[in-house]
């Protein structure tokens, strides 16, 4: 069975308590449709499962196959650097259609980031390594399409849906 | 025994084959079409590491799709001198369409006639379906299998296996005397 080779550690993006006793790790790329269906089940299971679930994103854009699925990680990125990674997240997520430098741009905005320093991370490649970094540890430990679920460092393998996933995380908390 | 006899048996006798071929075998050569009108043999490949992607047909599943996830690994897979190389039983034309939507940078070829002739010598041929097992086989510079899966019709095998076995051929070629 697929196994997280790179331990969640403070370097990632996590979301939730840290005494949480099931950690959730996705891959994600924020032009896969997929992902774009997946993230609104991660926020049912964070609704049900609250302080038990630590959720943590990692980056696997699919560049070859989505356009703007690397400009739209490093917005995230960008945000993330000035502490506005989840709201960049879920902002890209909701807005999926719309993908593209226009939103990317807005996103800045609404935050109070300046559009100009997202454009130079763009231009220097500021971010990329980190998400390269992510995208590699996710091949490692056998990512093999997005979105790509790890629960408590082992690879979910059913269908990126609430009722299949919420049984996972209740096993995985029933074995503690 | 008539040839043709002889050429149904050795079939049926190739369908019957369970696993792919092991590590330590000499890859069968072979010589496929990669677009219409070129072919290429394994044999031309010799000197560097080769990736064999047997999968089972164009179009099938979009998202997470194992060619989309190596057409993104092509950098990598540079880096240890190694040559992707899908094959299906696809035509050549429908693999040059596939290649074309897909943005794929790497070669399909084409087993198409005989039909899964190349997949049945590397044992990676399902013959109830009549499609080509998803078979993953890492070649060495001599042209030697290093490493070989199968993995079930349905489940994308990623890449970590395929890292994992250039990681051993890149670490043994460092260790062997010169």
């Amino acid at each position: 069975m697929a196994t997280l080779k790179v331990p969640v550690s403070a370097s990632d993006h996590r979301q939730g308590s840290a005494h949480a006793k099931v950690t959730l790790v996705e891959f994600g790329d924020y032009e896969c449709p997929y992902c774009g269906l997946a993230y609104w089940v991660v926020k049912k299971l964070q609704q049900h499962f609250r302080d038990d679930l630590l959720f943590v994103f990692r980056n696997f854009p699919l560049t070859t196959a989505h356009p703007h699925a690397m400009a739209a990680a490093v917005t995230a990125e960008y945000a993330g650097s000035r502490g506005f990674f989840w709201e960049a997240h879920d902002e890209l997520y909701e807005n999926q259609d719309r993908l593209g430098p226009p939103l990317f741009r807005a996103i800045a905005l609404k935050h109070g980031l300046s559009d100009e320093e997202l454009y130079l991370a763009m231009q220097d490649g500021t971010y990329v390594p980190k998400i390269k970094s992510d995208f590699n540890g996710g091949v490692r430990s056998g990512v093999n399409g997005t979105p790509a679920f790890y629960i408590d460092g082992l690879r979910y393998d059913g269908a990126p849906e609430f009722t299949e996933m919420s049984q996972m995380i209740e096993l995985s908390l029933v074995r503690g | 025994m008539h040839t043709s006899e002889l050429d149904d048996a050795k079939e049926k006798n190739d369908d019957l084959v369970q696993g792919p071929l092991s590590a330590g075998t000499v890859a069968p050569d072979f010589t496929l079409y990669a677009t219409p009108d070129q072919q290429l043999s394994l044999r031309e490949l010799k000197g560097n590491p080769a990736i064999l992607a047997f999968y089972p047909a164009d179009w099938t599943s979009v998202c997470g799709d194992q060619l989309t996830l190596y057409n993104q690994l092509l950098p990598t897979f540079r880096e240890y001198g190694a040559t992707l190389l899908g094959i299906s039983v696809d035509s050549a034309w429908c693999h040059q369409a596939f290649a074309k939507d897909r943005n794929f940078h790497f070669s399909l070829l084409a087993d198409f006639e005989p039909k899964g002739a190349v997949a049945r010598q590397y044992g990676a041929y399902e013959p109830h379906l009549g499609v080509c097992k998803r078979a993953l086989f890492v070649i060495d510079k001599e042209g030697v299998i290093a490493w070989s899966y199968i993995s079930p019709m349905a489940i994308n095998p990623g890449a970590d296996g395929i890292l994992d076995a250039l990681d051993a051929l890149a670490n043994s070629s460092q260790s062997t005397p010169t």
